[in-house]
């Protein structure tokens, strides 16, 4: 018997002109205590299919059986077995842990006597033992992700159904929640059908399925998936040049479908089984090594060759001027309370000219708080903070003129068009007549707007919507630009377009300062601060950062195992500090 | 229905009430600051009505009738040498009405069929206009009879009407905006508490969690329903006791008859804020509309303020529809009257069609379902 059978399913929202096709006839066999993993760009139906499969949504047409169940018919009888768990778990903030814990219990009507065990057991495996009596509002985000978790598997479900459960967390919690997860299915036989933006956690199941724009891609095991780009992929090590700026040329020459910065190097994945052929001035000191492919190199190319692609081309690098080496951001001793909780500690850093700077670190960290200081829209507790040789506690407004900043949710108008969304920040950054005509035909065309400029900024596409925001913060022409979570919930095409607009205006001369919890994009950055709990753990270049974790048994340590063993490290200190 | 989820529930809901002050303060302070502001406020008396007084030829005459007026606690009299500088105070507002004894008062004063005083009244407000007007002449008859008497004269007056007031002897138009505000402001409670309650359950994603459950539906509505009417129904203690040992208002019905009525009203109140949490998903929306379709309706059509029976026939019709105004009705009668089953019986009975229609309505329209 499978777990779960799809047959023929569609799913539609809105009436009219707005309707818009969420699932096409959509059709699924997974069997019973097998891992799925559900990847795709945003808006390609992920949460849809989800929410159909516990019943909450009802399908246009098609069947739908859960654990031999008609779903939506008999979902209420179906809905003991399964666990759920949506993207934004709400749990209830005024409630402790045990009280959470508690009321799921209760719906799922399990006797008083059998509680304590199941809640010992399910506390130890998320390691919320001691924070029994916390209220869950007062939990970090990765800990609250794990009581969610453990409230979706107090009934024991036979099949569990995640959306998204590990995005924005830390790299520590994401890789507990994954442990707890892959227990339940080896110790009971748990169907887990999971939705995820991250390719590492998808190449750990047994069965990926690909949906873009209602269908379904692709599907199979990864390395199954990975299969026909063997011998596509190759690497560029210890090239001397930075990697970034290489990168974009890279990504021009024919035949090459995609391009990652990792580690020192470049990855490069081709549409032919052959290395790229390098321009002469590579050429000589960097060969392309062939290597192993994985699910991503499938997942990119197969979604390249859906979608329309935008090369980025770099600007012509502006000369040097003789202030290069002066910092255009620089913190010192900076903190920030709400009321007595520290949000931000004792955070030290500048930024130079023309830099990529990263701010990492997982929700929560202190990283969006640092980034509001810094543009001015939240005064210090304490400390120095200086933005374009202007200090933010006495001239707020001239150092604003001088930054641009796209907030986590980009704040544009939404029943505006992107013409009227253009031409507001114009005016409201005090362009006039000719200037101001100039910039917002300059943003169209740079921006690749043009073709929606007269579509409202509600309806872009998520790709575009950060486009148009990115172009309104560069509206009045900012030397430096701020970037808060830019890439959160974007898929990874998107995210790759983006990262090669920020290079070029890098390379333009533009400094960007970008928070991210991506730990893979850190390579992207000429420097980093990884933050945690409000403190700077470590800072440098990407490079700087893993040396400091290289040991014998990690000789090629990635960002995120440095992460993670920056955060122990960090942990023991101040345990044995205190 | 299973008793461990529904108890799952409430235990949940009463938790989040005792830890999030917000609903505290809808079901308690709200009813508190609006029974001070309304009690305290709000009156339909006219009292300290400037009057300007102009008098041409003053005599003992003139002036034993200005004493009376000096001692009316309606009156604060003011004396202007003439008629323009008075007409001035007037347009400037430090008069609502002119008093003007002209030169032949005192003769003419005992000669009847004459009207020796001129008064102008300020009539922008109709309403005061009416009442100064009723006040000046009321003092003015009580005069003469004084002076009748005093000069051993008759008066000759062909009708002396003799009224008795009932319900509310004294008059006070506090006696009866208090229980009709308690009807206002249980009605606010009522929609705003559910509305915004399980709106935020939808805006902070618990909702979705809650429906993948085996939770029905029955289960999801009751679980929010009785914490929020044992809350309203502190609220209703609350305001009764601050009506009736604050304000003074007689309390001449029967408690059981006062909180049985009480007690559907709150349900028909919950219920449209369930009707409400249905459609509008986030707080905000929650909130305006609770404020919009069931507040200020009830403010304007329940009778509390504004007497129903002098609206177009359309506006009397629809009143119809508002809950309300059955409780104002009920309160007023509560208060003032006592228990009367005429009034009672038909008032219960619209009450309770508009009870089952809301609840029926958030019944039937809530599902497990996002969309």
């Amino acid at each position: 018997m499978d777990a779960i059978a799809v047959n023929d399913l569609s799913k539609s929202f809105g009436k009219g002109t707005g309707r818009r096709d969420a699932l096409k006839n959509i059709s699924l066999q997974l069997p019973l205590g097998s891992m799925t993993a559900l990847i795709g760009p945003d808006g390609a139906g992920k949460t849809t299919l989800l929410r159909l499969l516990a019943g909450i949504l009802t399908p246009c047409s098609g069947e739908i059986r859960v654990l031999d169940r008609a779903v939506p018919k008999e979902a209420l009888a179906l809905q003991n077995r399964i666990g759920y768990m949506p993207q934004r778990f709400g749990l209830y903030e005024d409630l402790t842990v045990e009280e959470n814990l508690d009321l799921f219990a209760s719906l799922h009507g399990i006797a008083h006597a059998a509680r304590e065990g199941r809640f010992n057991e399910l506390l130890t495996m998320t390691a919320l033992g001691p924070f029994r009596k916390r209220l869950a509002g007062k939990l970090s985000g990765g800990m609250k992700q794990k009581l969610g978790l453990a409230c979706t598997l107090v009934h024991s479900p036979q099949l569990l159904l995640l959306d998204e459960a590990s995005v924005g967390v830390d790299p520590i919690s994401r890789r507990e929640l994954w442990s707890i997860i892959q227990q339940q299915v080896a110790s009971r036989n748990v169907t887990v059908l999971l939705s995820t933006a991250y390719m590492d956690e998808a190449e750990r199941c047994d069965h990926v399925l690909l949906l873009h724009e209602g269908e379904i891609l692709a599907q199979g095991n990864p390395a199954q998936l990975a299969a026909p780009l063997q011998g596509h992929a190759f690497v560029l090590e210890e090239i001397d040049a930075v990697a970034r700026n290489l990168q974009a040329g890279v990504a021009q020459l024919p035949g090459v479908i995609d391009t990652v910065i990792q580690g020192d190097g470049l990855r490069i994945v081709m549409d032919k089984p052959a290395p790229p052929t390098l321009p002469e001035k590579l050429a000589g000191y960097a060969t392309p090594k062939p290597v192993a492919t994985r699910l991503e190199d499938a997942f990119v190319s197969l979604l390249f060759s859906r979608t329309q692609r935008h090369s980025i081309a770099l600007p012509a690098q502006r000369g040097a001027t003789h202030d290069d080496d002066a910092p255009v951001v620089e913190v010192k001793d900076l903190f920030r309370y709400f009321g007595d909780f520290a949000a931000v500690k004792d955070v030290a850093f500048s930024v130079r000219k023309g830099e990529i700077f990263g701010l990492l670190g997982a929700n929560g960290a202190g990283k969006s708080t640092t980034f509001r200081m810094l543009c001015g829209l939240l005064p210090s507790s304490s400390g120095t903070l200086r933005v374009a040789g202007v200090d933010l506690r006495t001239a707020t407004a001239e150092a604003r003129a001088r930054i641009g900043y796209v907030s986590q949710k980009f704040s544009l108008y939404g029943p505006l068009s992107v013409q009227q969304n253009l031409s507001f920040f114009a005016s409201a950054y005090g362009l006039r007549n000719q200037h101001r005509r100039d910039r917002i035909a300059w943003a169209l065309e740079e921006m690749e707007l043009k073709e929606y400029a007269g579509m409202n900024a509600g309806s872009l596409p998520l790709g575009y919507k950060q486009r148009l925001a990115l172009a309104c913060a560069l509206m009045h022409g900012p030397e430096i630009l701020f970037l808060d979570e830019p890439t959160s919930g974007v898929d990874p095409l998107a995210r790759r377009e983006f990262w090669a607009r920020v290079n070029a205006l890098a390379q333009g001369g533009t400094t960007c300062l970008v928070t991210t919890h991506f730990m893979e994009e850190a390579e992207y950055c000429d420097h980093l601060v990884l933050m945690s709990l409000g403190e700077v753990l470590a800072q440098g270049t990407p490079t700087e950062i893993k040396a400091k974790v290289r040991r014998p048994e990690l000789p090629n340590p990635s960002m995120e195992d440095a992460f993670i063993a920056l955060i122990e490290e960090h942990e023991q200190a101040s345990r044995r500090a205190s | 229905m299973k008793r461990m989820r529904l108890t799952g529930l409430m235990r949940k809901e009463v938790y989040e009430i005792v830890r999030d002050p917000s609903s505290i303060a809808i079901a308690f302070v709200l009813p508190l600051v609006l029974l001070l502001i309304f009690g305290y406020g709000v009156s339909l008396d006219a009292r300290n009505i400037h009057v300007a007084e102009v008098v041409d030829h003053p005599t003992q005459i003139t002036a034993s009738f200005l004493a009376e007026l000096e001692r009316s606690a309606w009156f604060s009299p003011t004396l202007y040498p003439d008629q323009a500088s008075a007409e001035k105070a007037m347009l400037r507002g430090d008069a609502d009405a002119i008093l003007w004894l002209r030169s032949d008062f005192t003769r003419l004063s005992y000669s009847a069929g004459s009207a020796p005083i001129h008064l102008t009244v300020n009539g922008v407000d109709a309403n005061q206009a009416r009442l100064i007007e009723n006040y000046v002449t009321g003092t003015w008859l009580l005069w003469q009879q004084q002076e009748a008497t005093r000069t051993g004269a008759r008066l000759s007056m062909p009708v002396v009407a003799d009224t008795r007031v009932w319900f509310n002897p004294s008059l006070r138009s506090r006696d009866y905006l208090v229980p009709g505000l308690i009807a206002i402001i249980m009605t606010l409670i009522g929609a705003l508490l559910t509305a915004l309650v399980v709106a935020r359950e939808w805006e902070r994603g618990t909702m979705e969690g809650i429906m993948v459950t085996p939770v029905t539906r029955t289960e999801i509505l009751l679980g929010k329903l009785v914490p929020y009417f044992v809350m309203g129904m502190g609220g209703m203690a609350m305001s009764t006791a601050m009506a009736v040992f604050l304000f003074d208002v007689p309390l001449r019905g029967s408690l059981l008859v006062l909180f049985a009525t009480a007690a559907l009203f709150l349900l028909t109140a919950l219920g449209m804020g369930l009707v409400i949490s249905v459609l509008a998903r986030s707080q905000f929306v929650a909130a305006m509309v609770a404020i919009i379709a069931t507040f200020l309706p009830a403010f304007i059509l329940s009778g509390f303020l504004f007497d129903i029976r002098s609206m177009p026939t359309i506006i009397q019709l629809l009143t119809h529809i508002v809950a309300a105004r059955y409780f104002v009705a009920l309160l007023q009668s509560s208060f003032l009257a006592g228990d009367i089953r005429s009034v009672i019986l038909p008032n219960v009975f619209g009450l309770a069609i508009l009870c089952v229609v809301f609840q029926g309505i958030a019944l039937l329209r809530f599902h497990k379902r996002l969309d």
